[in-house]
């Protein structure tokens, strides 16, 4: 099975992250950046599927050129090959728009199965299966806790509020995972050393068919007008517990008028 | 006054979700709320009452199993197809997983922005979001086509405008491309009678510090006597002590109650990002250098299981 993973490089989401000021765009800069954790999942679920049932895994990223570190991060945990969508005139781009050039790789990679998290941890904007599902007129699973493949046939369970449900699709289909899917390796050293030599491709728009006036804030179907820090929470009463501290908290909630 | 979509939400159990009130309030804003109602055979006469208590001017139906039985793409083509003939202001969908999914495969076949996680929309349709763990508010707008956006729950206070919500079931015409991922089993789990978790006015969620999943009844008994829903910490989720599916934080729910309760539970930037715009927040922590401290409006540094109790007890006595 011919699988391609997506990854996105975003800033630690254990670290400050802001927007820029010049132009509004993710500060890339400030912050460590990382593998998009739930990517890491993608992975996993990846590297578990051509155990069994064989084939190849390939990760794909669009992002600056800084964005190799992640790709040969995620090539060190066992994935066969990368391609690297970059292009000075990708910067600011819009889901939207993002959707149309990843789609377009993906039209020139073949995958039975395209892999992703369920969500990157800086936008959490939940958009980019389906985007891509549209565009490639392909089912597209998301939010799997578990996925099963047999021969053509995909099965994934997905939580709900309610519950869960058993949705079925023929490949090529797109699903997107949970972090409670699997639990992914950590890369062996070997893996790390292999990464170094394993073949990323780069890919221009020009190399996508996809013009520059179609991304970036030439391309942008949104805009952020304006952004500022939330002013810091100030931290309210604490007190140590003496005996009386639960009803000491119950007053409190009492004074909020939640009891 | 152009029409404005909402795209409702709602479950069998509960009804009409309170987000989609919230939505019809703010459409009102905007010009003559429209509800969408997309589900299995009957649904909008379920719910035409509730959704014309709130200002919905009309209601399009679409129903049946071709909606019901598969993942989002029927349902958005339904609304694309709608959004071409009506022309509407906007459209609001929840930003739950499902309207989200809509939105995306809307935004696709519309050629259309898409803004995610609102909090507010102004009538020119600009919108508030707040990224990074609730660090930033940014204002954002739509440059291209309408405004096309996912509401946060408990984000603007429903209020009732009563208008007389007409009836009109749409033609479902799906094409096989729509019909790709097929649900094949709807498994019911965990049915209570807590309120859904990020609908909820009050959250007591529990951490590691609740120490295995039979403490847990201490969170929960908490929870039901504020009328609140139970949350869990990633630790906790991780620790098998509560289910995923209440997992608040970075990789969980979003939550933005009028009260969170954070018991056992150290703050960690992981689960700050699902809670920190919550508007009280009070923690039990027995490490009183615990960050959840920064954001609690009442702290108590202390043994939960010695305070959780008495707090209840507390709560019964004034009841």
């Amino acid at each position: 099975m011919n699988i391609v993973v997506l990854v996105k490089q975003v800033p630690d989401s254990g670290a400050d992250r802001n927007l820029r000021t010049d132009d509004n765009t993710v500060d890339r800069g400030s912050a460590n950046n990382v593998i998009n954790e739930m990517d890491e999942y993608a992975i996993e679920e990846a590297l578990k599927i051509k155990e069994a049932h064989g084939g190849e895994v390939t990760i794909l990223t669009m992002g600056p050129d800084r964005a190799t570190e992640s790709i040969r991060k995620a090539l060190s945990m066992g994935p066969d090959k990368a391609v690297h969508v970059v292009d000075d005139a990708l910067h600011g781009s819009c889901a939207v728009a993002t959707s149309k050039v990843l789609a377009a790789a993906l039209g020139q990679l073949n995958a039975d199965l395209v892999l992703c998290g369920s969500e990157s941890t800086d936008g959490r904007v939940q958009v980019m299966p389906h985007m891509l599902a549209e565009r490639l007129g392909i089912a597209a699973l998301t939010g799997a806790r578990k996925l099963t493949v047999d021969g053509a046939t995909l099965t994934v369970e997905r939580q709900t509020e309610e519950g869960y449900e058993v949705v079925t699709a023929s490949t090529p289909a797109i699903v997107s995972v949970w972090d409670t899917i699997n639990e992914p390796r950590y890369p062996s050293f070997k893996g790390i050393m292999a990464a170094k030599k394993k073949p990323v491709q780069t890919l221009s728009l020009a190399d996508l068919g996809v013009a520059a006036n179609e991304v970036g804030f030439d391309g942008a179907t949104s805009a952020v007008v304006e952004h500022s820090k939330r002013p810091p929470r100030s931290g309210g009463v604490k007190v140590t517990d003496e005996g009386s501290g639960g009803t000491q908290l119950v007053e409190f909630l009492a004074t909020e008028k939640f009891v | 006054m152009s029409e404005v979509l909402v795209v409702v939400e709602a479950t069998a159990e509960f009804g009409v979700k309170k987000v989609t009130l919230e939505m019809l309030t703010l459409a009102r804003e905007l010009g003559s709320p429209s509800a969408v109602v997309l589900g299995g055979a009957g649904a909008a006469e379920a719910l035409a009452g509730k959704l014309g208590e709130y200002g919905a001017e009309k209601i399009y139906a679409a129903e049946g199993d071709e909606i019901d039985g598969y993942l989002v793409a029927p349902k958005a083509t339904v609304v694309a197809d709608l959004v071409k003939r009506v022309q509407p202001a906007a459209v609001l969908l929840a930003s739950s997983q499902e309207g989200k999914e809509i939105a995306a495969r809307l935004a696709v076949k519309l050629d259309n922005g898409i803004l995610t996680d609102v909090v507010g929309l102004s009538a020119d349709g600009t919108a508030t979001q707040v990224a990074f763990a609730g660090s930033t508010i940014v204002k954002s707008k739509v440059t291209r086509g309408l405004p096309l956006v996912t509401v946060r729950p408990n984000s603007v206070n429903p209020t009732p405008a009563a208008a007389s919500a007409s009836v009109e079931q749409l033609t479902v015409a799906v094409t096989d491309s729509d019909k790709l991922a097929k649900v094949v089993d709807r498994v019911a789990e965990q049915k209570g009678s807590r309120p859904e978790l990020t609908e909820a006015g009050v959250v007591v969620s529990g951490g590691r510090g609740v120490g295995n999943a039979d403490n847990f009844k201490l969170v929960e008994e908490l929870a039901d006597l504020l009328g609140g829903a139970v949350g869990a910490s990633r630790a906790a989720v991780d620790s098998g002590f509560y289910p995923h599916q209440f997992q608040v934080g970075q990789t969980g729910k979003t939550v933005s109650p009028q009260l969170y309760v954070a018991l056992g539970i150290s703050g960690a930037i992981q689960h700050r990002a699902g809670m920190q715009t919550s508007k009280t927040i009070v923690a039990v922590n027995k490490d009183g250098e615990a960050p959840i401290f920064e954001l609690a409006d009442f702290g108590v540094v202390g043994d939960l299981f010695k305070i959780v109790p008495q707090a209840a007890e507390e709560i019964r006595k004034r009841k």
